[in-house]
């Protein structure tokens, strides 16, 4: 277990730069998720903290030592790949004890570690299968063990969870969570699903065009996103946004409301037009614009199932609000201002 | 239930989408393939068995039957005990130079660099040049008096003018010299077969050996071989059984020689049956590689087997 911390990373492929300056540090035993938009740069830069690129400017620290001209091999971290990359023609007990072996570990101490590992996972009663005989999940859990075995320094994870069925994407997700905590190794995960980094990180680093836009609690990225990119990026639907004079005004879907609903405390109203309705079981989202706005501007507002769709009819229009407090303000750059 | 009146139903013709019946338009095209082989290969190759078994030759063409008096009397002929050897030793060490500069050839094609494309194709030529042409090449090489290897090795100052070897004339000499032609044909058949497997293998299984800790040696050795072994095996089945069966090179780089050192299976098949006239003899020496054949490919075959399951 140890800290990582990368300084100006840049990474750059002939005319393409991949990863424009990242820097960050992540303490013993963080979680971190790295969340952005395919193509973004956020694998890239997981492929160079574990070596299987070398960036073209930039320090990297594991553990207090520069690792910029350490092969992999020597680097002591461990990563699980979107497929897995388990090797079809090992059995699990082999392909666990393969990062042992490479290390020379003796054969009593590679026997008691994968014994330890799949335990810890819960496939002691896989080990004389191969790969291919087992499902997603089983196959994830093999890696997650093989990543494991040799106590790596730290855990890199690159979309462990996109092969797998919605249904148990959710279990998984709490799985590693609970794990991390349990084992303590310090985690960089890679996701562009909003939910899983929301859900796993301890703070959460949002990255867009090889930078990191923001870094923070889920709760600070959700609630003061610092730029019009990761208020637009994180949330489902995302933050409405309504330009004016090239400076915006954002709001959450679910902080936009029927005036009625709002108690009290200061207010900001529109004239909502709803257009349609989506009905998600537990709420229902409502599509449509804002009076005295740009009608091609779409804003979305997330009400409670529980109220009647009569009350706030589609086609016509009605006294919305948000809370003074629930508005962020961009200015023409899309960075976050202090408003008005 | 409502039964209602079908106005006037026709019955389309039988035979109208019968090319949309897979078994049928299967058949049809599997056909010409099975004619093929039935024609070409399996005709001729009964007749072969007949031959071996009887007493025919062009001056005397009888199709008296004999028995395996042809068999017996071919293996008792000391020539054919050291012709069947050169086979495997022609066989098997060029194969093994072939997959050893192929594996080599891949790893090194594998690499981007700076002209690859050219080069990729320019390695091919040994397996696209007629052979006829490339082994007239090769004499010139190994000539005794003009040979280019010698000139180069004797103006490096390897070796002495008066101990230049002489290439085709030495038994062991000339029988390193059909291997090494051979292999060079062969091997980027190899260099194929090595690159459509490697790439085959999915990145990440690569990248996860890397950062598992494995060196370049490890990850050669335990995972990308054991996992492009089966398409290796096939490739290998090939070249066995081509370069078994092969005497092209032999006929026309050494003619068996000197002395018989160089003499292989279908070369003395081809010298026996059709040169000699005696087509009896000449079918029993080549139906004699059809069980080492068998044998070699139902052992290949059995692994790949047991490797997939």
């Amino acid at each position: 277990m140890a800290t990582v911390s990368a300084s100006n990373i840049v990474k750059r492929f002939d005319e393409v730069l991949a990863v424009n300056g990242i820097s960050l540090a992540i303490p013993d035993g963080e979680f971190v998720v790295l969340l952005g938009p395919s193509g973004c740069g956020k694998t890239t830069f997981l492929r160079i903290i574990c070596g299987l690129e070398r960036q073209t400017s930039g320090d990297l620290v594991i553990d207090g030592n520069i690792v910029n001209d350490v092969p992999p091999r020597a680097r002591g971290v461990a990563m699980m790949f979107q497929s897995y990359g388990l090797y079809p023609h090992y059995t699990v007990r082999n392909n666990i004890a393969f990062p042992l072996r490479t290390q020379r570990v003796s054969g009593t101490e590679i026997e008691k570690k994968v014994k330890w590992a799949s335990r810890l996972l819960g496939i002691e009663f896989l080990l004389d299968r191969r790969p291919r005989q087992l499902s997603g999940g089983e196959r994830q859990r093999v890696a997650l063990a093989r990543a494991l075995v040799r106590e790596p320094t730290a855990l890199l994870l690159d979309e462990p969870l996109s092969n797998l069925d919605a249904k148990l994407r959710a279990s998984a997700r709490q799985e590693i969570k609970q794990f991390q905590r349990r084992v303590g190794v310090t985690t960089i995960y890679v996701t562009h699903d909003q939910v899983e980094a929301m859900a796993l990180g301890d703070r959460i680093a949002v990255v867009d065009h090889g930078r990191i836009r923001q870094i923070g609690t889920p709760t600070e990225i959700y609630d003061e996103p610092a730029d019009r990119f990761v208020a637009t990026f994180v949330g489902a639907p995302p933050m409405n946004l309504l330009t004016h004079n090239g400076a915006c005004l954002g709001f959450r879907p679910e902080n936009f409301l029927p005036r009625e609903m709002m108690r009290d405390g200061a207010v900001t109203e529109f004239w909502f037009r709803v257009d349609r309705y989506e009905y998600l079981g537990s709420e229902r989202i409502a599509y449509g614009t804002i009076e005295g706005f740009d009608s091609t501007q779409f804003i979305t507002a997330k009400l409670p199932a529980r109220i009647a769709e009569e009350s706030v009819r589609p086609g016509e229009r009605h006294l919305f609000a948000v809370h003074r407090q629930d508005l962020r303000y961009f200015d023409h750059d899309g960075k976050r201002t202090r408003g008005h | 239930m409502v039964t209602i009146a079908e106005p006037g139903t026709k019955a389309a013709s039988r035979f109208r989408y019968i090319l949309d019946r897979r078994e049928t338009l299967g058949a049809i095209f599997v056909a010409p393939a099975i004619l093929y082989v039935l024609l070409l290969v399996g005709g001729p190759f009964l007749l072969a068995v007949y031959y071996s078994i009887s007493a025919y030759t062009i001056y005397d063409p009888s199709w008296r039957f004999v028995g395996l008096v042809n068999f017996a009397q071919v293996i008792q002929n000391p020539v054919f005990l050291k012709t069947l050897g050169n086979t495997f030793l022609f066989t098997f060490g060029s194969q093994l130079l072939g997959l050893i500069l192929g594996k080599f050839g891949a790893f090194l094609l594998m690499r981007p660099f700076a002209g690859r494309k050219i080069v990729r194709a320019l390695i091919i030529l040994p397996w696209a040049v007629p052979i006829a042409l490339a082994a007239v090449a090769w004499e010139w090489m190994f000539d005794s008096l003009y040979s280019v290897i010698n000139w180069s090795m004797i103006a490096l100052g390897i070796i002495d003018r008066s101990d230049a070897p002489n290439w085709l004339g030495n038994p062991h000499l000339a029988m390193l010299c059909v291997i090494i032609v051979n292999a060079w044909r062969f091997f980027p058949f190899a260099i194929v077969i090595f690159l459509a497997g490697i790439t085959s293998i999915p990145q990440d299984i690569i990248d996860a050996a890397t950062v598992d800790g494995a060196g370049f040696w490890r990850r050669n050795y335990q995972i990308v071989l054991p996992l492009i072994l089966p398409i290796v095996a096939v490739g290998l089945i090939f070249g066995i059984v081509f370069t078994f069966t092969d005497l092209s090179i032999v006929y026309l780089l050494t003619n068996g020689g000197p002395i018989n050192a160089t003499s292989v299976l279908a070369f003395q098949g081809f010298q026996v049956g059709i040169v000699s006239g005696d087509v009896s003899h000449g079918a029993a020496i080549s139906l004699f590689m059809l069980p080492v054949l068998l044998v070699v490919v139902i052992i290949v075959l059995r692994f790949i087997r047991r490797r997939e399951v």
